[in-house]
């Protein structure tokens, strides 16, 4: 196990460094961010004097060696627009983000785990085929369309609640947090289904299956010979076993959500880091979009790695090694 | 699967057509009303899609026909020159039912050209992969996994963001993140097929490597590309309208689905929804109607579900 994660490790700072190599020449080939840094009617001196404080007139290779060398002692550069250092930018806005992920994510399991098991046990029920049908939707609608229906049913034809913005929110431990407010929750409600929708149409799709494989079997049946209450079997004897798959799919669908946060954000206006870099690449604002994509590769390769050890927790099968 | 290995004789030429795989398997898709509606449907999209100028009212992008005053009309609404808008009109006079279906034909020639091209590429390599073994394997399969544990719309993203907008730029950008499920697919089925008696028997026959992979191998393994294909394509034109719609996918002169539901947000949110609404729904249609498809296609093309 040790030596597993040692490997990971290793093999995770080679990927990061690569990466970090592709990402600073993918974004070195857009635009020229002088034209938006200096307004149009400044002289040439001023040019000058901005293209030598950001450091662009030296080649490529030496910028891409300070990037590194700065990298290392956590400086990603500081964003052109808001003269600040991108990271802590984009460190300001992960909370943001990572409430809205979250709240996603437990509206997923909320919702999506009891209409699975209810799908599955009962197949032709007509609130399971309902089920289905609506999964079958949102398994299929775009997020950005989704988000603005509801913008347009619940915030514009209905009034029930807000459009856009993070609402009221306390701070705990130094991180403001909307879901401790009515208001932070009305405003949180929108974003977070339609972040969901995918995530609740997979959950549900998976929880069926499980349950369906489940409730034929041997020591289901011998449950309900043994007179079991319903309820134990349910959640002791099927949920207990469709967990695992659900549990996998659930930490990468974890790392989906981040991306599509982009999305839901920038139509919600939510003051997460993927307004943060729609609105920097707007305005080749090419620190902050570094510092993201750089950012981004560090969580997924984390969050694959947690994936992989909880799930040879979960079903001790599965050896790491054989996971690579 | 390949009873063409036998063909020449004359008990094959009499095989009728719905007891060959092919024909069984379409019969097999006939049995699904849903799915036949979704085929319907997917077929009059394209149709659609393909004479959006002979269909639409109006020519949407010659300015000369627009008349500002008709500006943001409700649907069915009159225009000042007594031509009913069916679907209403946006900011600029144009009537949404002909810029819908232009918009439609940007968004299933960005998706249709990048599956083709992903396809292509991912198949190709993909079966040498398994041919082959050995490091190209190895190698081919790291990237692969690599590749599928980031988001496709985040690889999307990052490639557009280097690459400007365009759409020859997002159609390279979609065959970037798609080729790889092709490549794994293609591999896995190809493996499988590798040991079994056909193929050992061109090689027998000392066929060319050439031959052996794209004449036998490849029809075999291609039941279950062409699943992932149908998803694909649906897949791609949702990828592309999102990235669209957040103003790094296509340019303004290219108005796809995606920039058309992009130009009506705005609007929205004063209660004029019809701009952002039937845009979304031709997409969410087309997008649903191949998904159902491609259901079907699984269902029927898988042998192991076969009775």
């Amino acid at each position: 196990m040790a030596l597993f994660i040692l490997r990971r490790l290793l093999g995770s700072l080679v990927l990061v460094l690569v990466m970090s190599m592709l990402v600073f020449l993918g974004v070195f080939a857009i635009g020229d961010p002088i034209n938006t840094l200096v307004p149009p009617d400044a002289s040439e001196a001023e040019r000058q004097a901005v293209i030598v404080h950001f450091g662009l007139d030296r080649p490529l290779p030496r910028q891409y060696a300070t990037f590194l060398g700065n990298a290392i002692q956590g400086d990603l550069g500081r964003s052109f627009r808001f003269d600040e250092p991108a990271l802590r930018l984009i460190a300001q806005r992960v909370p943001a983000t990572l409430e809205l992920a979250f709240a996603a994510l437990i509206l997923t399991i909320v919702v999506g785990i009891p209409l699975g098991l209810l799908a599955g046990f009962r197949p032709n029920a007509l609130s399971s085929r309902l089920v289905m049908g609506i999964s079958a939707f949102g398994f299929s609608v775009p997020t950005f369309w989704l988000g603005l229906m509801l913008i347009m049913l619940f915030a514009v034809f209905l009034g029930w609640l807000p459009a856009s913005g993070r609402g009221a929110t306390v701070t705990v431990l130094g991180l403001p947090l909307s879901f401790l407010t009515i208001d932070g929750l009305r405003h949180m409600l929108l974003p977070a289904l339609s972040l969901a929708a995918f995530k609740l149409s997979l959950i549900i799709r998976l929880t069926r299956a499980g349950t369906q494989e489940v409730v034929t079997s041997d020591y289901v049946k011998y449950a309900r010979a043994k007179g079991l209450r319903n309820g134990r079997i349910v959640f002791v004897h099927v949920l207990k076993n469709t967990l695992i798959p659900i549990t996998t799919v659930l930490g990468l669908e974890f790392g989906r959500t981040i991306a599509f946060a982009v999305v839901t954000e920038t139509i919600f206006a939510w003051p997460g880091m993927g307004k943060l870099i729609i609105d920097s690449i707007a305005v080749l604002d090419r620190p902050v979009i570094v510092a993201y994509l750089m950012m981004t590769v560090v969580m997924f390769i984390f969050i694959n790695l947690v994936v992989d050890i909880i799930y040879s927790t979960l079903d001790p099968r599965v050896r790491l090694e054989e996971l690579r | 699967m390949n009873d063409a290995g036998v063909s020449g004789s004359a008990v094959v030429e009499r095989i009728r057509f719905r007891d060959r795989p092919l024909g069984r398997a379409l019969s097999e898709y006939r049995e699904s009303g849903s799915a036949m509606v979704a085929f319907a449907i997917t077929l009059v999209v394209l149709l659609a899609a393909l004479f959006a100028v002979q269909l639409s009212p109006q020519n949407p992008y010659d300015l000369a026909k627009l008349d500002i005053l008709d500006g943001v009309l409700p649907p069915l609404s009159m225009g000042m020159e007594g031509q009913t808008y069916l679907l209403g009109t946006d900011e600029q006079g144009r009537d949404m039912l002909s810029a819908i279906l232009y918009g439609l034909r940007i968004s299933l020639t960005v998706g249709i050209v990048s599956t083709i091209l992903a396809f292509a590429l991912g198949t190709s390599l993909g079966l040498a992969a398994a041919y082959r073994g050995g490091r190209l394997d190895a190698w081919l399969m790291r990237v692969v996994d690599l590749q599928l544990s980031f988001p496709a719309l985040l690889i999307a993203l990052v490639l557009l963001v280097a690459l400007g907008q365009g759409i020859d730029k997002i159609t390279l950008a979609l065959v970037i993140t798609h080729w790889a499920y092709f490549a794994r697919s293609a591999r896995g089925s190809a493996l499988a097929e590798r040991n079994r008696e056909y193929i050992e028997a061109a090689r027998a026959l000392r066929l060319s490597d050439a031959r052996i992979v794209f004449r036998h191998l490849l029809p075999n393994v291609m039941p279950s590309l062409i699943v992932i294909a149908t998803t694909m394509v649906a897949r791609a034109i949702s990828t592309e309208a999102t990235l669209s719609f957040l103003g790094i996918g296509l340019p303004i002169t290219e108005p796809s689905l995606g920039l058309l539901i992009s130009n009506g947000f705005r609007y929205l949110l004063s209660g004029k929804y019809w701009i952002s609404f039937y845009p979304g729904i031709a997409l969410v249609v087309a997008i649903i109607a191949l998904n159902i498809m491609g259901d079907r296609l699984r269902d029927v093309l898988n042998p192991r579900l076969r009775k």
